[in-house]
């Protein structure tokens, strides 16, 4: 086993390991913090697949905005943190059947399908060329516009969604 | 150098995490919290596919940074939505939230 081979399983078992925690702790605020652990083991996978800009941006955009925003919610709602209760429900085995059973289903096809080796090493201005065809309009700077008024839309209405009515 | 494969199986571990995650959980922001897992899975197997197949097209990544986008937008509406129910009902307990049962 190569050392990247070493780092890439060191990463992949603090994703997975910090997933499972995040959907089975008890409580909320833990699950948080292990959600934001976990998306650090995504962010390293990014680095590993060379894609350096979108580790930076799962980090900025991610860790730094959405966890924070779920964690204002978990303090807006404070009554559920302070008396959590029981976190699962009463079809949780049946749900941990069906995720299992996704996952037994799907694993073999993923293993034995002969997927390519890596051919082709990034080109060096891989970061500029996104950008460039971010803002280019044979390629997706339409698709990029309606990204941001969808979004702009989508803060808009959580704004309204979520003020004190009077 | 690593296999596409193990990239392949991390992504769908993930995803699966998320889908119990979503099916199991009893509050709201915990199955918000699994559908960012879900999404998250997504992107990774979306950057490994560029990665192995694709390197010198941007799409592969382009697609990944919209996935993003939509999980910021999910995340505010979604948080709004839970903290309205929260001022109403005075809880985000998916089992208590059936204003719409017959």
């Amino acid at each position: 086993m190569t050392l990247i081979q070493a780092v890439f399983i060191l990463f992949a078992i603090l994703t997975l390991g910090a997933g499972l925690f995040t959907v089975l702790s008890r409580h909320l605020f833990h699950a948080v913090l292990y959600l934001i652990l976990s998306l650090v083991g995504v962010a390293g996978l990014f680095v590993l697949l060379e894609a350096e800009f979108l580790a930076g941006v799962q980090v900025l955009i991610y860790i730094g905005a959405i966890s924070i925003l779920i964690i204002f919610a978990v303090m807006l709602t404070r009554g559920m943190a302070r008396n959590p209760g029981p976190p699962l429900n009463n079809q949780s085995l049946a749900a941990a059947v069906i995720a299992g059973l996704f996952f037994v289903l799907l694993a073999p096809v993923i293993a034995g399908f002969p997927w390519p080796q890596v051919t082709q090493g990034v080109p060096a201005d891989a970061i500029e060329a996104l950008g460039r065809s971010l803002v280019d309009p044979n390629q997706f700077a339409l698709p990029f516009e309606l990204a941001s008024v969808m979004i702009l839309a989508a803060l808009i209405g959580a704004i309204f969604i979520a003020r004190e009515k009077r | 150098m690593i296999p596409l494969t193990w990239y392949l199986l991390v992504a769908t571990a993930l995803f699966c995490i998320g889908v119990y995650g979503v099916l199991a959980r009893r509050n709201a922001i915990a199955i918000l919290m699994a559908i960012e897992l879900m999404l998250n899975a997504v992107n990774l197997s979306l950057v490994a596919f560029w990665r192995y197949l694709h390197p010198t097209v941007t799409t592969g990544q382009v697609f990944a940074l919209f996935v993003l986008v939509v999980a910021a937008a999910e995340a505010a509406a979604g948080l709004a939505l839970i903290i309205s129910v929260y001022r109403n009902r005075e809880t985000v307990d998916v089992e208590n939230i059936d204003l719409l049962k017959g």
